[in-house]
């Protein structure tokens, strides 16, 4: 059992823990992951993992309430334990002096964008982050983003804060000033991602994409992860998380990630039904 | 001793007694296992066909060399316990090898018997003394020697892992198995169905480990969590074991292959066995409804019939194996394949996939096939397919199992670069002691055969039992 230390909403239905895995805390470099399991009856998810503490053990999950089991491990609090946590999974961040960097996190994706913005701060660059959100009270990790960022822009779709637009708009607006940019991560939902790999393809800027497919073991054997990079399949899971973004075959992706669609609105709505009210309900009728 | 009491003529005269099983029709809408096993009665007339050899060759076919004579001997006089025992000498698992070892071209082969037809049922005896001890509630912990003060690590939680940890904990070391998953067993938890090996079984061999003491961890994969150094290291432990399996499941390469609706087996038989996903919505991991579908399992191994049998079980329309040589070379066991066929799985033989087709969202809609002939034996003996030009067909499909085979997970060898490793991916050991190339670390198992068997890989985790334990009180690498 894994017990959680602090469990916060940062934003509507998106939650922040503190959970002690000593072992996997004095492992975990930026970009890598840990497969979850709630209960006995649980599914296997990856999340990736935000940030860590070796000193005290703990690791940092910060996780959007979507399906079933996301929403189900949003309602534990301090004090609770989960049944599995193993990790840390995956290959890091590849981490070095590219000159400028631009770290674009889309949605929950900041919460994985940032721990590679914090590494590329440390390995000597010039780091541009761009946060995005649907609106003002979903921006997570702003004062964070802000603390390892030489420039840190905000953009919300619906302008109620920072920029009004989409985080390509802003990488576009940046490129058409004629920034030099040698580096982009960017990490969200899989159409965003694609955004912003069809808009570096021209320039040539070495862009790199968190890909998020279904997983079940995390460790190289189901396959269920495999995903078309350069025309070849990849194990996302032990091949990367991280991948090329102007190799990786997103349509594909996004195929595959719908192969349980129905099962998963149905658990959902079970789920829904079955359990208390939330504090973030009203948002959720408002999506 | 039962010499006395019939003639060898009179136990000739005796006909192997079948295993009582399920039947097919009402056995393929369920989990519940296929075979029923011996009741008593039927257990000491097939010990009594037992000929109690001067020179017992059955037990030069065990890959454990189990006292294969002496068990039977002693089921023949009703002394069940006392079998058992002196199975659990050498074997830590007889409830699950009992079920899943290929005894045909094991011990049975070897059993005199054999050359007229009817080999004694050793498996299905030994199934029956470890059930009779587990479901009479008689399991005995084995004795443990005094503490030798040396740690042990097992990588991997399988027959290789467990077969090794049951060994050096008799001898006195101190014993802990990591396991990657969450559940423990390996390919028993995750690969084995059911209805062909109940979890249940597994969960209680495995405690009798616990209650002699041997530690279990789960959720920690070395080469992530630990490297093999840090366990030597910083983890301090004196020699490792690694048993790790064959985990990596092979694909064919062929187009369509990413569709939604193709499983490896792996994904397939872990979703369904590990995972429950036949249980769903009360468990909450997923699989594609196979209700009312066309299912074809590409492979002939055991895998692939597990697989098979499990996609009639989860109510398939149609659930087809198709296998590019014929019904001869199929690897599975002549059980596993009559078992099937029983059930109601088609097997489509001499063809081979050549692409899978789907629609417009990305989900499998059919597979075009080719058919095959047979030319000469290849490397493997057995005689190498042949594509037959202009014979492409296509046949309507909406989940399609891949169960061609598997290599090691490279996760090992990636992160501890002094460990050798073939072409193929498998561990290189020294046969005689399963020592890598790295001082302090054995392996044994699929790691080092690739995909084999349940028994081969006990086999590989005794022996290097052995080697550890002279590494550890010697210290001579």
């Amino acid at each position: 059992m894994f017990r959680i230390v602090e469990a916060e909403f940062t934003a509507p239905e998106i939650k922040r823990f503190v959970i002690e895995a000593p072992r996997i805390a004095r492992k975990r470099r930026a970009g890598q992951f840990v497969i979850v399991r709630l209960d006995d009856k649980g599914e296997r998810i990856p999340l990736t993992i935000a940030g860590s503490d070796p000193e005290s053990g703990t690791i940092t999950l910060i996780v959007q309430g979507i399906g079933k089991t996301t929403k189900a491990m949003n309602m534990k609090e301090a004090g609770d334990a989960l049944q599995d946590i193993v990790g840390p999974l995956g290959r890091p961040s590849d981490i070095k002096h590219y000159g400028v960097t631009v770290s674009i996190g889309g949605g929950v994706g900041t919460a994985i964008a940032y721990p590679t913005a914090a590494a590329l701060k440390e390995a000597g660059n010039y780091v541009i982050t761009i946060n995005g959100a649907r609106s003002r009270e979903f921006v997570i990790l702003e004062e964070e983003m802000a603390a390892v960022s030489d420039e840190a822009y905000i953009t919300t779709d619906d302008g109620s804060y920072g920029f009004h637009g989409l985080v390509t708009d802003k990488l576009q607006e940046l490129l058409d000033q004629g920034r030099r940019i040698d580096f982009v991560l960017a990490v969200g939902p899989v159409p965003m991602m694609k955004a912003v790999a069809d808009i570096t393809r021209p320039y040539g800027i070495k862009t790199m994409v968190s890909l998020n497919p279904i997983m079940i073991d995390g460790t190289g054997m189901c396959g269920a992860c495999r995903v078309i990079v350069g025309g070849q399949v990849k194990f996302a899971c032990v091949d990367g998380p991280e991948f090329d973004a102007h190799e990786v075959d997103f349509e594909n992706l996004m195929c595959r990630n719908k192969a349980y669609a129905d099962e998963e609105r149905e658990a959902l709505a079970r789920f829904l039904k079955e359990r208390r009210p939330q504090p973030h309900d009203s948002a959720l009728v408002v999506k | 001793m039962i010499e006395k009491r019939l003639t060898t003529r009179e136990r000739l005269r005796i006909h192997r007694h079948a295993m009582p099983e399920r039947d097919p029709i009402e056995r393929r809408s369920n989990f519940e296992e296929v075979n029923l096993g011996y009741t008593p009665e039927l257990a000491i007339a097939e010990a009594h066909r037992c000929l109690q050899c001067p020179k017992p060759t059955c037990e030069d076919g065990c890959p454990v060399n189990i006292h294969i004579k002496e068990f039977i001997g002693r089921i023949a006089e009703g002394d069940f316990l006392g079998a058992v025992r002196k199975i659990k000498e050498d074997n830590i698992l007889p409830a699950v090898c009992g079920r899943v070892c290929p005894q045909e071209i094991q011990c049975e082969a070897a059993c005199v018997l054999s050359k007229r037809g009817e080999p004694v049922a050793i498996g299905h005896l030994e199934r029956f003394v470890a059930d009779y001890e587990r479901e009479t509630g008689q399991i005995e912990v084995p004795a443990i020697q005094p503490s030798t003060g040396k740690r042990i690590a097992i990588v991997g939680s399988g027959p290789a892992g467990l077969s090794c940890a049951n060994d050096l904990r008799r001898w006195g070391h101190e014993v802990t198995v990591f396991e990657a998953l969450h559940d423990l067993g390996g390919v028993l938890a995750y690969g084995i169905p059911e209805f062909r090996l109940p979890k249940e079984i597994v969960h209680k061999e495995l405690d009798c480990l616990r209650h002699m003491g041997v530690k279990f961890e789960t959720d920690v994969v070395i080469g992530q969590t630990f490297t093999v150094d840090e366990l030597l290291q910083e983890e301090g432990y004196d020699a490792v074991f690694l048993g790790v399996g064959a985990g990596l499941p092979w694909f064919m390469g062929i187009p369509g292959e990413d569709l939604v609706g193709v499983y490896s087996a792996n994904e397939f038989l872990i979703r369904v066995n590990l995972m429950r996903a036949y249980r769903f919505p009360d468990y909450d991991t997923p699989m594609i409804d196979l209700r009312g579908k066309n299912v074809a399992v590409v492979g002939a191994g055991n895998t692939a019939m597990d697989a098979a049998r499990t996609a009639l079980r989860l109510q398939a329309k149609n659930t087809c194996i198709i296998y590019r040589r014929s019904e001869e070379e199929m690897p599975a066991r002549a059980e596993e394949i009559k078992h099937a066929k029983d059930e109601g799985v088609k097997f489509v033989l001499l063809v081979n996939p050549v692409e899978f087709t789907g629609d417009e969202e990305g989900r499998l809609k059919a597979v075009k096939l080719i058919r095959m002939r047979l030319g000469e034996p290849d490397a493997s003996g057995r005689r190498r397919p042949i594509p037959i030009e202009g014979s492409e067909f296509v046949m309507e499909l909406d989940v399609a199992i891949i169960a061609i085979g598997s290599s090691p997970n490279p996760l090992i060898a990636k992160t501890t670069p002094d460990i050798e490793v073939s072409r193929k991916g498998t561990i290189v050991v020294d046969e005689a002691t399963m020592k890598t190339s790295k001082q302090g670390v054995f392996a044994g198992g699929d790691v080092v055969s690739g995909g084999a068997t349940v028994i081969r890989a006990m086999g590989a985790g005794r022996k290097a039992a052995r080697a550890i334990h002279e590494y550890v009180m010697t210290d001579v690498w």
